[in-house]
Order: structure tokens, then sequence, then C-alpha cells
């Protein structure tokens, strides 16, 4: 009983973690129908940044997490002007060798950099241990996960639903024409939104150095992982990919801790029957 | 990429360019004696880039899950000789009917939705076979690969020999075989009716085309071909590790076709080619390097390249006809 709360603990907060890195592509891929493999290769962005400022920098932890949102907030901003701007309109196949290449380009680039080995991080002490609740022992960190996955997603939403920019943003999606006709700047929505889910990728990678790892194979190890939250948590908003996310996160680690045998298999194996039985996802818009 | 359009099926003649491409490379036994391994693997990555277009070129699939079927190939044919059945031919059927079954079975799921549905449940194919390969360690030889494939000579006259030769031969011979085979399938009205499924599936649907059940023909095809070309590779190294299943297999194959061209015959070929000897060159040099030129040669080829290196060619060779034409046309 214990043992299958506290995976049950472990697999919401890496289902969290996923939301997060995610939910920058169930924007692009969600709402704009714009497949960017690449995005994993802004949670590394992060990830590496939050390993440079806390080891050669020595910033502290809560100040890294910004600090790495920022950065790759400001690379994505960067690459949708000289790349992915042009890409809006092309085929889907288009779209997937561009970033697949950019992927490798990203790759090639962090392990001319970093290395090819696993960058090893310290959580700060504030973090790190375990305490005891109701009799079981969870890990601070994951925790810390849920804490700061459940305030943004709550920040998100509020965002989207309740403020004018969320609605230029909806606006946007559902009918562009209409939108830019209205007086809505849609290439400038397109842009902020791209930036900000390109920085939570990279504030989802680097929280998610101690759980995921981080190696230059990192974009393409997590890609079907992220993929696979958008994909079968659908299209309706924040609400579906939540849901897979977290679903994913908890079957994951479930797997790995009961089944250890069968590992990755469940995931796949789950990936392919949803995906078959509901190619729209989970939550589907009409 | 815009394939080229659909327009009518072509005589069967074969032109001269065709004619000499194949004697090239028959006389590649003496062209490149000393590089005759790296060519078998061209062959067989070719073979394998062949089989893709029929899925992505001809079919208009955008798959990431196509070393699936190469896998099981290479795996159906290790496994038959290290049973002590080192008959080589043998082993190329029994790879085509294992990964023609695994293509059938899972065109059903592949077909249903639209591109990023289909790209996702190839990945996700590709990697549950990889996966499986990992875990079945008993028939596969898991992480270090399968060890111990006799093969006996081909024909029963040619052993497959040091200087990889009758490895060359063999490949050669087979996906020669195999190429005839599929320009006479693609330029048949059943290719042309898949030609228009990809440029326009509602409309074949309203011509009383059965869309479905042509692509999962087209989908098993191409599963036996990317099995037989998994089987030669197994044949030819006498050996397979769980990489003929890894993803990257599946994104280099879409990067050799497109580096070539989808959906004109030879450009799996032209594609392997150059994507091979480049690799072969680059890497030797340094494969981070290699990674990354690899990546930005692609996003140039999506934003200002169309068709790839055959499609460039075919249009300067236009370009060059034109210019010729011109003066004659002007008196």
């Amino acid at each position: 009983m214990t043992s299958l709360l506290g995976v049950l603990f472990d697999g919401l907060a890496y289902g969290m973690l996923l939301f997060l890195i995610s939910v920058g592509l169930a924007v692009t891929l969600g709402l704009m129908n714009f497949i960017n493999l690449a995005h994993g290769a802004f949670a590394m962005l992060g990830g590496y940044v939050c390993v440079l400022a806390l080891q050669r920098w020595g910033l502290p932890f809560l100040v890294v997490l910004p600090v790495a949102f920022v950065i790759s907030a400001l690379a994505g901003l960067l690459l949708e002007r000289v790349l992915y701007r042009y890409l809006y309109h092309r085929s889907h196949l288009d779209q997937v060798l561009a970033t697949i290449g950019l992927t490798f380009m990203a790759i090639a680039a962090a392990s001319y950099f970093f290395g090819p080995m696993q960058q090893p991080l310290q959580v700060p002490r504030f973090l790190s241990g375990q305490v005891s609740v109701l009799g079981v022992d969870l890990n601070i960190y994951r925790g810390f996960l849920l804490a700061v996955g459940a305030a943004l997603t709550v920040a998100l939403t509020l965002a989207l639903e309740r403020t004018r920019f969320g609605a230029s943003v909806r606006a946007a999606v559902d009918r562009p024409r209409v939108a830019e006709a209205l007086g809505i700047r849609v290439g400038l929505v397109f842009q902020i939104t791209f930036a900000v889910g390109c920085g939570l990728a990279g504030l989802g990678g680097a929280l998610g150095v101690q759980v995921l790892g981080l190696d230059p194979a990192f974009p393409l190890k997590f890609i079907v992982y992220f993929l696979l939250v958008v994909a079968v948590g659908g299209t309706s908003g924040l609400k579906g990919p939540l849901y897979a996310a977290l679903l994913l996160g908890v079957i994951d680690v479930a797997g790995k801790y009961y089944i250890p045998q069968i590992g990755a298999f469940i995931i796949y194996a789950m990936m392919v029957i949803l995906l078959v039985l509901r190619p729209q996802g989970l939550v589907s818009r009409k | 990429m815009k394939p080229a359009p659909a327009t009518q099926v072509t005589s069967g003649r074969a032109p001269l360019e065709e004619i000499v491409f194949w004697l090239v490379l028959a006389a590649g036994f003496w062209l490149w004696p000393s590089y005759l391994p790296l060519a078998s693997q061209v062959l067989i990555a070719g073979l394998f880039a062949l089989s893709f277009d029929l899925v992505l070129g001809y079919a208009g699939i955008v798959s990431l899950g196509h070393a699936a079927y190469f896998g099981v190939g290479a795996y159906a044919a290790g496994v038959l000789s290290k049973l002590g059945w080192g008959e080589p031919f043998s082993g190329l059927l029994l790879a085509a009917l294992c990964a023609g079954v695994t293509g059938f079975l899972t065109s059903f799921l592949v077909v249903r939705g639209k591109d990023l549905t289909r790209l996702m449940v190839t990945t996700g194919i590709g990697l549950l076979l990889f996966e499986l390969a990992n875990r079945l360690t008993d028939i596969t030889g898991g992480n270090d690969g399968l060890i111990g494939m006799e093969m006996s000579p081909v024909l029963g006259a040619f052993r497959f020999d040091m200087y990889g030769k009758v490895a060359y031969g063999y490949s050669l011979a087979v996906t020669f075989v195999l190429f005839l085979l599929m320009r006479r399938i693609v330029n048949s009205p059943f290719g042309l009716s898949l030609r228009g499924i990809r440029d326009n599936p509602g409309r074949m649907l309203a011509l009383g085309y059965p869309v479905h059940r042509r692509l999962i023909a087209m989908y098993t095809l191409a599963a036996v071909y990317a099995g037989i070309a998994g089987a030669l590779l197994a044949q030819t190294t006498q050996f397979v590790g769980t990489d003929v299943l890894s993803f990257n297999r599946s994104a280099e194959l879409m990067v050799m076709l497109i580096v070539g061209g989808t959906g004109m015959l030879y450009g799996g070929l032209v594609g392997a080619a150059v994507f091979m000897v480049a690799h072969h060159y680059l890497s030797g040099i340094n494969p981070t390097y290699w990674q990354f030129w690899l990546g930005a040669f692609l996003i140039a080829i999506v934003m200002f390249g169309r068709g790839g290196v055959l499609g460039g060619c075919m249009r300067l060779a236009r370009a060059w006809r034109a210019r010729m034409a011109k003066p004659a046309a002007e008196p």
C-alpha cells in the first residue's frame, strides 16, 4: 500500500515534468498543427543552462530556473524568426525534416561543447532528502516539481482564459483570418506563444536534469514522450495534455517499478493502442 | 518536398541512362575493387531506401519507424542461419515472409489517421520492436547482437569472401531484380492509383478506388522489400545488432531518400550512395561534425532544394536542354 502511494507520487511528479516540457509543443503542434520534432532541443538547452549556471557561475537554484526559462525563450524567438515561420504553411514532411535537422544540429553542438557524457547535478540541500507523510517516504524534490507544475498550470490556464492576450491566442488559433481582420497581430501572437512554449520547455529541462538525466541524446530520447503527451492529450487547450502527461508519468513509473523486465514496452504499446482507438486524443475538441 | 506529380503510365522500355547506371554498378568489381564492402552497404541501404520510397514517395505515408521491417528481416535471416540453415536465398525468402506478415498486420494501424497519427504510430511500432529485440535476449542476443551466423556459399558455388566480392555481387543481383519488379509495379495502374491517393485521397475514394486496401497492399509490399534489405545486411556482414531496429536508422533512411529525391525510382539509390559515402568520409574526420552538417544540410534541402540531388540534376538537365534548343528555334 505504501509503495503504491509512493509510486503514484513519483509518477505524478514525473508526469508534471513531462507536462511542463510538452505544453509548448501542445500549442505549436496541437493548436497550430506544426510538427516540431526539435522541441526536446529547447528542453535540453534549459538543462545545460541550469548545469552551467549552477556549477560554473554558482547561481542559486531558484535564480537559475527563470534564467533557463528566459534563455530558452530567447532561443525560441530567434529560431522562430529565422526558421520556423517559413515552415508554418509547408507540408508535414517538410516540417519533420527541417526539425529533425535542427535536432541533429543541437545534438552535435551539445556534444561539441559539453561532451557526450551525462551531466551530474547536485540538487540544493533544502530540496534534497525525504519526508515521511502518513508513513510514506516522499522525495522532497519531487514534491517541489509537483508544486511548481501545479502553480504553473493554474497560471497558464488563467493567462489563456482570463487575459486579453490569452483571448487573442485562442482567436488567432481558431480563425487566424478573422482575428487578423479584428486587428490582432496574429504573427506576433504566434511568435510570443512559441517563445513562451520554448521557455517552458527550457524550464522543464532545467527542473528535469535530476529526474530525466541530461546528455546530448536528450532531444531524441524523450521526443517520443513529448509528442505522446500532445498526441494523446488532444487539442482542446491545456486539460488534455495535462491528463495525458500525468497518466503517462504514473504508468511509466509504475511499469518500471512493478514489471521492470518489460520496461518501456508498456508506454509504446499504450501509445499505439490509444492512438488507434482515439486518433483525436483523449479529450477531443468536438 | 513536392514529389513528382502523377502523370501517366510510362512505357516499359528502359532508356539509355538507366542501362548505363546499372552497367556502372556491375563494373564496380573493377571500378572500386577496394571499396566493395562499402559498396555492398550502399546497395543494401539503397534497397532499403527504395522500399521507403514506396511508402513515402508513392503512397505518401510519413513514417519514422520503417526500420522495424528491416530489423525483422535481418533477425529472421540471422536466426535461420544460426539454426544451421545457411542457404542465402531461403534466408531472403523467410525474411520477406516475416517482414511482410509484420507489415501487413501493422499496416491496419498505420493507414488510419492523418500525418501526425501515422508518424506517431510508425514510431511507436519501431520502438516496440526495438524494445522487444532488447528483451528477447535468447533469440536476438540483446545488446551483444546475434553472433555465430554461418552462411553457405551463394548458389552452392560462391563462398562469401574477405574482400566482399561475393557479397557485392549478391547484393547487386538481389537489388537489381527487386528494382525491376518495383519499376514495373509503380508504373502499373496499381502504382498510378497510389500516386493518385497520395495527391488526393478524397477524390480517389470518390472515383471508387479502395483507398485503404491499396495503402495496405503498398505498405505490406514495402515491408517485404525492407525485410529483404535487412536480410541482405545480416547475411553479408554475418552479424545482427539491435541497431537494425533503431530510431536512428529510420531517421537516416528518411534523410537518404530526401537527399536522393522521392517518387523518382532512382532517388533512393542515389541518396543512399551520397549519404553513405559522405558519412564514410566525414565521420572519419569527426563524428560530431558529421551530425551537425547533416542537420544543416537537411534544413537547407527543405528551405531551398526541391526533389533532392536527383531532382536538382533533372532541373539542370531541363534548363540545359532548353538553352540548347533556343538558338535552333529562333530563326
